[in-house]
């Protein structure tokens, strides 16, 4: 592990019987046991987890939203953060994007043999971190061992539910001509900063991931301007260009896109040059694309500016009936080129 | 950015777009030679932006398109043997070969890794004495001095288990070798910046003399490219033929003498066959005989039968510049990035994906 990414851990470790997760620890018997009682369960505590049951008893109400997701990240340490803030801020980030605000997460780990305990235990521990900044409780999860070479360190997956927002009406069949599209942040930061650390690929940066909670950010965003927010999405894997193809796809609308509005750091940018990424691509985790009514952009954009994690939002583009079913941009240097949706995954370069 | 930015600057673009407005008097062709060229100008929706007079054609100088369908095949063939870890630049991984493609091995288990320079290579050679290391060294004169300078290392600390695939190509037998075709069109060459910053300006003066063609080396950034069309068209206008140097920020008129020693440490020249184009004599390097135990293809017996292209592909006429992609009857239905029928369609520096991926219509 690289060592300048390891969180300071607050709380001390536990003793455990072993350095490394051992096939027993997913047997079900005394070690899994020992793992959840005084890993797991002490951590994330909570009335749920105290009881220590199959599963949780929840009393909802109302409409609300349910998104699950698998998180397989590597390297599992990366700068900023580890596959445990992804996992939650991801699932949280989905239910956001509904316009949902995430309340009950499960949380289960599907670890290979071999994991260093004190691995597990940071990102154990940054897990209850993200969880608290999202303002969500673990209510129920699993975890299984598989043998060396069948997993990558650790693989986790997050369901959660939340209730929709009364304001909210979030679909894409909203989505009209004249609508306006505004991004939440720099653009590209995540995907940088795990490819900064990736075998081979190793390069000095002071880049880190960009993962953050977006729940409370779309709390505040609805409820200022409720129905005029048409569509969210984040923009992880794939980038702001594939969601901006999906939703020129599925409206059969135009998507316009000015180039030189769309924010991204500085040093961002130099490593896509570099390594031949285009960073419309490369993936983010607390970014997001809002396309919202004309008339309430500049004020949501406003919104969003003022908190300090949005404060390079900017409107990107529009919804337009020309070019339908394709994104189009306008180049920094005056051309126009399509953005096309991006085959397979993107590849370094040569030369 | 420092050094970039000044060079996508729009008030200089349009400046340059004035001028060549201005100058351009009659029609004429211009080739970029380089596949990086293609996609900053489309990529930036330069060719619209041009006198309808310039027509501008796409090179072959993309590595991953013109390195042939047997090498591919040979570079499949070595990452599937055992305790062997083929390292490639993430380009040519979903190049189809006759069969499959090294992305399609690697899913099926073989040991494939994506490395952005040979040294890396080495390095895994290194950390791991078991293993065969293979480093699939294709491209022009550019990548050429770094594959050389690995086999120098690999030969310094008496490595056993590293060795290369060599598949290098050279640029001006190619640019012959299109000016030499009866359908030739081009008037005018940009060539390729950074090619020249290895070899130096000398190859090129008697091929704009033989051809008459003027030859501009150019770099990779809107600025420069329009700034080497104007070069290229004001010659033209002119009736010149000269070699002019646009990218002096980069390319010295000797090149870089410590990188082409160390090519011609490790390399000789011999014939290649180009994919698509054919068979160019003295047109690629590769590992000579002294350093042959560092030759993957003599280290590991290599008897590959030529395998044939797919006769579907028009790849040969788009890289000599006699086709655009969308002349050609598959372009986006029948070959996409996606489901390739050659390497042009693959490669960020190939012709048919920047017009798949940027091209308006």
């Amino acid at each position: 592990m690289n060592e300048k990414i390891k969180v300071e851990l607050q709380c001390p470790m536990p003793k455990f019987d072993f350095d490394v997760i051992t096939m027993g620890h997913g047997s079900g018997g005394l070690l899994t046991h020992r793992l959840l009682k005084s890993g797991v369960f002490d951590i994330l505590k909570n009335e749920w987890l105290d009881q220590q049951h199959d599963g949780a008893i929840l009393n909802i109400q109302g409409k609300i939203a349910f998104s699950t997701d698998s998180y397989v990240v590597s390297p599992i340490f990366f700068p900023g953060g580890n596959i445990g803030d992804l996992a939650i801020n991801g699932t949280v980030n989905d239910l956001a994007m509904c316009g949902a605000n995430a309340e009950f997460l499960s949380l289960s780990f599907i670890i290979e043999e071999g994991l260093l305990m004190e691995e597990l235990w940071q990102i154990l521990y940054t897990i209850k971190k993200a969880a608290d900044k999202a303002g969500i409780v673990v209510v129920t999860g699993d975890t299984k061992v598989v043998e060396k070479g069948k997993g990558d360190k650790i693989f986790i997956n997050t369901s959660g539910i939340g209730h929709l927002h009364p304001k909210a009406n979030i679909h894409h069949n909203r989505i009209e001509e004249g609508d306006v599209i505004i991004v939440s942040g720099n653009i590209a930061s995540h995907g940088i900063a795990i490819m900064s650390v990736r075998e081979g690929l190793e390069f000095e940066t002071t880049i880190v991931t960009d993962s953050i909670p977006l729940n409370h950010m779309i709390t505040s965003l609805l409820e200022n301007f409720g129905e005029n927010i048409k569509f969210l999405r984040d923009a992880t894997r794939g980038g702001i260009a594939s969601v901006m193809n999906e939703v020129a796809e599925i409206t059969s609308l135009g998507i316009y896109l000015d180039q030189k509005q769309i924010p991204i750091e500085e040093q961002v940018d130099g490593a896509c040059e570099m390594l031949g990424l285009d960073p419309l691509y490369v993936a983010n985790e607390g970014v997001f694309i809002c396309i919202i009514n004309a008339e309430s952009a500049s004020e949501a954009l406003n919104l969003l500016k003022g908190e300090k994690e949005c404060k390079n939002a900017s409107i990107i583009g529009h919804v337009t009936s020309e070019n339908k079913g394709k994104v189009i941009m306008k180049s920094k240097v005056g051309g126009t080129r399509m953005v096309n949706f991006l085959p397979g995954e993107q590849l370094p370069r040569i030369c | 950015m420092k050094y970039l930015s000044e060079y996508r600057d729009p008030a200089l673009v349009e400046d340059f777009l004035n001028e060549i407005h201005k100058i351009t008097t009659q029609p004429w062709t211009l080739m970029e030679i380089c596949g990086g060229q293609t996609h900053s100008l489309v990529k930036n929706g330069i060719p619209a932006l041009l006198p309808d007079k310039i027509t501008l054609v796409h090179g072959p100088g993309c590595p991953v398109c013109v390195t042939s369908i047997s090498i591919i095949d040979e570079a499949i063939y070595l990452a599937q043997q055992p305790d062997t870890i083929l390292c490639s630049f993430g380009d040519m991984l979903r190049v189809p070969g006759s069969q499959k493609s090294l992305l399609e091995v690697k899913a099926q288990g073989a040991d494939v890794r994506i490395l952005y320079s040979p040294l890396e290579a080495v390095k895994l050679a290194k950390e791991n004495p078991n293993k065969q290391v293979v480093f699939f060294a294709v491209g022009f004169e550019t990548t050429a001095p770094a594959n050389a300078l690995s086999v120098v290392l690999a030969a310094q600390s008496a490595l056993e288990n590293y060795s290369i695939l060599a598949s290098h190509v050279l640029v001006p037998p190619a640019m012959e070798a299109i000016l030499s075709d009866e359908s030739n069109t081009i008037d005018a060459f940009l060539a390729a910046g950074h090619v020249c910053t290895i070899m130096g300006l000398d190859e090129y003066y008697p091929i704009a003399q033989q051809y008459k063609c003027p030859v501009v080396v150019t770099g990779f950034e809107p600025v420069d490219l329009l700034q080497g069309i104007l070069m290229a068209i004001n010659q033209l206008e002119k009736g010149e033929f000269k070699v002019e140097n646009q990218y002096a920020r980069s390319v010295m008129p000797e090149g870089n003498l410590i990188a082409q020693k160390t090519i011609h440490q490790v390399f000789e020249v011999n014939d290649r066959v180009w994919r698509g184009i054919g068979n160019i004599p003295q047109s690629g390097y590769d590992v000579k005989n002294e350093f042959k135990k560092y030759n993957a293809r003599y280290k590991f017996n290599i008897d590959i039968i030529a395998a044939e292209e797919n006769k579907e592909c028009i790849s040969g006429d788009i890289m000599k510049g006699l086709k655009k992609p969308k002349q050609c009857p598959n372009f986006g239905t029948k070959c996409t990035p996606e489901h390739p029928l050659g390497a042009p369609m693959v490669s960020s520096e190939g012709a048919c994906a920047a017009y798949y991926h940027y091209a308006e219509n």
